[in-house]
Order: structure tokens, then C-alpha cells, then sequence
């Protein structure tokens, strides 16, 4: 992952976290970017459902996932499931609105995943596939070829800044 | 050997008896080769790939799709072998098409995409736990040969 490639040290400096900015900005063109931000402005009113079914589905797929979630009911239409669901969608359409941003927007994810959570890294990759097949479900046709390049490249950027504090 | 509940058996059925094979297996390879570029590198021969709209209108790509799609056919129609079944096609594709074996989990995660695009909620997750463990063991028996 090139963004964590460039980061030589881990001390925070204004240098690094311009040059990490640079890095995510070249990764997305403009047009790139403004799918991925329209495309979250639309369905942020129904993050409960598409975070929620992204969750069932990769509970489905991969069912090692739910070793995180045994303090929670899980089970499709639960509250708890929606919530949570909720919350994960919220946070990437909160980035999505300036990707260039990314790395302050997730400082705080990054705290609570690197020290508490502590989900290892693969999971995010079997979390953005499902994210990925929900799009697609729920645009069908409007979720083209270009706009799955775009998501896919913002949701493993997402997922690399989300973990870049583990060690 | 891999095991196949009557569930599965009946979903992954289901599935292909109403595949718009033409249609799918078009969007598929274009797909990858728009989502995942690096792909393109197998498909020098096959004309103009230099843009998104390029490869969507590439003949070549979309013939090509098909023909792959149908190369699940055989998995289809012999469920309890994959591994046996896929030997020739592995050794083709190391030894001849010198295709790294990464990129069938690729193409098999886009296809997954392209048809919960197609089906909408009726590609529910319990459909694409099987659809996907069914890629997963074609994946793995087309791997297998290599060496």
C-alpha cells in the first residue's frame, strides 16, 4: 500500500501527513472522487440497511468475521445489527465527503482500532468485497465498471488508513 | 473432497439455469480488466483496451468473457470432482497462458459483483456464500497444476 509505504517514520509531521495527502489524492482523479462522494451522499439515508447487509453478508461468506461480534445480536433485522451497520456506513460517507482528508477524519477510527478493536487487517478486505456486492445490488446497472474501480480503490484506502496505527 | 449440502447443490442449480451467459460473461471480463488493469497484461492480442468505453465495446473481450463463463459449465455439471475436472484447464493456463493463479480470485470476485447487480436482493447472502464457495474450489482447481 503506497500510502504506508511513504511513511518513513512514525512520528506525525506536517511533512508526512501532506506527503500521505498527496498520496491519496493520486490514487483518485477528480471524477473518481466525485462518484464515490455522490454515490455515499445517496445512500446515507439508508446507511442501516446497506451497512447492516454488508455485515450479513460477510457474517454469510465468512463466518469467522462474527468472532467480533459475540456481545451483539447479529441475527438480520436486529437492532444491534442495524446500528452497527449504521455507524460503519456513516464513517465512510463522513470520508468520502473529502477524501483528501482521509487521514484526519479517521484519526479517531484509527485510535479505536488500533488499541481496542483490534480486528486484524485482513477482515477489512472480506468486509469491502461485501460492501462492494451490496453496492451492486443496490444500483445495479448505475454501479458501472468505473464507479466499482473508483470504490474499490477509496475502500482500500480507507481500510489501510484505518489500520496504519496497529503497529 | 469438497461437500455439498442439497441447499447448495440446489442454489448454485438455480443460478446457472437462468445465467444470461452472453450478457454476464461480457460484463465480467470487461470489468476486471477495467477494475484491475494489470489484468489487461494477458490480453495484448485482443485489440483496443486503451480506455473504460474501449474495452466495453471490445468484441474480442466480450467473446472472450463468454467463453470463460462457460468454463464453469464443467464444475456445474461435475460437483463432487472439481479438482479432477479442472487438471487439463490448470495445466493449460500455467504451462501455456502463463496466468498467475491470483488473478482467478480477481475475476471470480468481480463476476460475483456483476451478477448481485443482475439479481439484486435476490442475490441474498446466503446465495453468495454458496456462489462463492463454489468459485473458491474452481479457484483452487485451476491452481492446482501449477508448479
Amino acid at each position: 500500500m503506497s500510502i504506508l509505504a511513504a511513511r518513513e517514520d512514525t512520528e506525525k509531521s506536517e511533512n508526512s501527513n501532506s506527503r500521505d495527502f498527496l498520496l491519496l489524492d493520486a490514487m483518485l482523479s477528480k471524477k473518481e472522487k466525485k462518484l464515490i462522494r455522490e454515490i455515499w451522499e445517496r445512500l446515507t439515508p439508508v446507511a442501516e440497511h446497506i451497512g447492516s447487509d454488508a455485515l450479513l453478508r460477510m457474517f454469510a461468506s465468512y463466518p469467522g468475521t462474527k468472532t467480533y461480534f459475540a456481545h451483539l445480536d447479529i441475527s438480520p433485522g436486529s437492532t444491534h445489527l442495524f446500528n452497527h451497520g449504521k455507524k460503519i456506513v456513516m464513517a465512510i460517507a463522513e470520508g468520502a465527503h473529502n477524501i483528501s482528508d482521509l487521514m484526519s477524519t479517521l484519526a479517531p477510527l484509527q485510535i479505536l482500532h488500533a488499541y481496542q478493536l483490534r480486528i486484524d487487517p485482513t477482515n477489512f478486505k472480506l468486509f469491502s468485497h461485501c460492501m462492494l456486492v451490496t453496492l451492486a445490488v443496490y444500483l445495479g446497472d448505475e454501479f458501472t465498471a468505473v464507479a466499482h474501480a473508483a470504490m474499490d480503490k477509496y475502500l482500500s484506502a480507507f481500510a489501510a488508513v484505518l489500520a496504519e496505527k496497529y503497529r | 473432497m469438497v461437500a455439498w449440502s442439497e441447499q447448495e447443490r440446489s442454489i448454485i442449480a438455480n443460478l446457472f439455469s437462468n445465467l444470461d451467459y452472453e450478457d454476464v460473461g461480457a460484463k465480467a471480463l470487461t470489468r476486471c480488466l477495467i477494475v484491475y488493469p494489470w489484468t489487461q497484461r494477458y490480453f495484448g492480442g485482443f485489440g483496443n483496451l486503451y480506455n473504460a468505453e474501449a474495452i466495453k465495446m471490445n468484441p474480442n473481450i466480450a467473446a472472450h468473457g463468454v467463453k470463460i463463463l462457460h468454463g464453469l459449465d464443467r464444475a456445474l455439471k461435475n460437483m463432487d470432482n472439481i479438482k479432477e475436472t479442472y487438471a487439463e484447464l490448470s495445466v493449460l493456463h500455467s504451462e501455456k497462458l502463463h496466468v498467475d493463479p491470483d488473478n482467478f480470485k480477481l475475476l471470480s470476485d468481480v463476476l460475483t459483483i456483476v451478477i448481485a447487480a443482475k439479481l439484486g436482493t435476490d442475490f441474498t447472502p446466503e446465495v453468495q456464500a454458496t456462489f462463492q464457495k463454489f468459485l473458491a474450489v474452481v479457484v483452487s482447481a485451476l491452481g492446482k497444476q501449477y508448479q
